[in-house]
């Protein structure tokens, strides 16, 4: 059986699979790793943390501009 | 906790790492993390003598990451600090509303340190984007850079204070450098330091305690310390330029660590060694006759001949 998890950044959603690392799911969504922080609940996580089953991820956009 | 599955170990402790940052070769959990984030910081006010801490500061803040991680460690290291926001009356998802919340917020949740707030519209009669739109030709970033050098300026000079202290991370120094360079701006390059000095009377010290710091350790360091900073990027940034530098600058750094470091650093042994001697020249000022702040422009100064022709 496999067991997914997600990953959020502003309004959209994935569904990844889990086990992966947060860094190769940041670049599955097709985010550049360098742009954004990871989130596991309110805790920041680095991204060769592995994704557990059910796992919600939430992705910080670090690049502003002006 | 398992040892498996919690990706990189702190160089320091062993235990969780919540940021790598290959430039340093250093991993760190959250404890070293946010203990490394302020020591940086202070050498970098330190090698630049950019405060003392009989001085008063006005931190200018946006409700983003950096300020507010600025003004957070300025006011741990025991730096005199006032905050002040300047709402710029940009309406699209209520961005200056929201931010003004998040510096607001901010300023209540630290034992109620003073936060000047100067809305745009309310003052001087237009907000940020419709006064641009009667500047055809001039970018609205543009517009609204002047307009909030202005307002700092005036409100540190009337409240007293000694220096001005802005959140430029170093990725934003990075990215203004390239965009200068490409242009060969001989003169944006020759003031592009972390210290502007008071040149003038009239004229407040500028100053940038986090251009050694990466964004992704500002970024990272509010996160960490629970600081609740506005998560909207400006609509009208969302194509400035310097976003695009700063993603070119991130894909040099991903083959080269550290290559953004040694960018910026370059420019200030650069100049140490006087690479912009021939472009010094003595700058003269006179007093707008409008506003009363200095202005190398004549009679007016750039904010009054904006706003009179709007």
């Amino acid at each position: 059986m496999m067991s997914t998890a997600k990953i959020r950044y502003r309004r959209k959603e994935w569904e990844v699979k889990s086990g992966m690392t947060v860094r190769a799911a940041i670049e599955k969504a097709g985010l550049d790793p360098y742009s954004v922080l990871a989130l596991r609940g309110k805790r920041l996580v680095n991204d060769q943390t592995i994704i557990e089953p059910g796992d919600d991820i939430r992705l910080v956009n670090v690049i502003s501009g002006g | 906790m398992g040892s498996t599955g919690v990706g990189m170990r702190c160089t320091k402790c062993g235990s969780v790492a919540v940021i790598g940052m290959p430039q340093h070769r250093l991993k760190l959990c959250a404890e070293h993390f946010v203990a490394w984030v302020p020591i940086m910081m202070e050498r970098t006010i330190d090698k630049h003598h950019m405060l003392g801490r009989d001085e008063r500061v006005l931190v200018a803040v946006s409700g983003g990451k950096d300020s507010l991680t600025l003004w957070a460690i300025l006011m741990e290291l025991g730096y005199q600090t006032d905050g002040l926001y300047i709402n710029l009356g940009i309406d699209h998802q209520a961005y200056s509303d929201v931010s003004q919340e998040k510096a607001a917020k901010f300023s209540s949740e630290h034992g109620g340190v003073p936060l000047h707030v100067v809305n745009v519209r309310d003052t001087y009669g237009k907000a940020i984007p419709e006064l641009a739109r009667t500047r055809r030709g001039r970018r609205i970033c543009s517009v609204c850079g002047l307009v909030k050098r202005h307002v700092m300026n005036r409100i540190a000079y009337e409240g007293g204070y000694a220096a001005i202290a802005t959140g430029h991370n170093l990725d934003d120094e990075a990215a203004t450098l390239l965009g200068n360079t490409l242009h060969w701006q001989a003169g944006y390059l020759r003031r592009q330091a972390p210290v502007l000095p008071s040149v003038h009377p009239g004229l407040m010290r500028k100053v940038k305690p986090l251009c050694r710091l990466y964004e992704r350790e500002t970024a990272a360091y509010a996160l960490v310390r629970g600081i609740d900073f506005v998560d909207l990027e400006c609509p009208y940034s969302v194509k400035a330029k310097s976003i695009l530098y700063k993603e070119m600058l991130n894909r040099l750094e991903r083959r080269s660590p550290g290559i953004k470091m040694q960018f910026y650093e370059g420019l200030l042994r650069a100049r140490q060694a006087g690479l912009f001697t021939g472009v010094e020249q003595e700058t003269e000022y006179s007093t707008c006759s409008e506003c009363g702040q200095p202005t190398e422009a004549g009679d007016l100064c750039a904010f009054c001949r904006l706003w009179k022709a709007a």
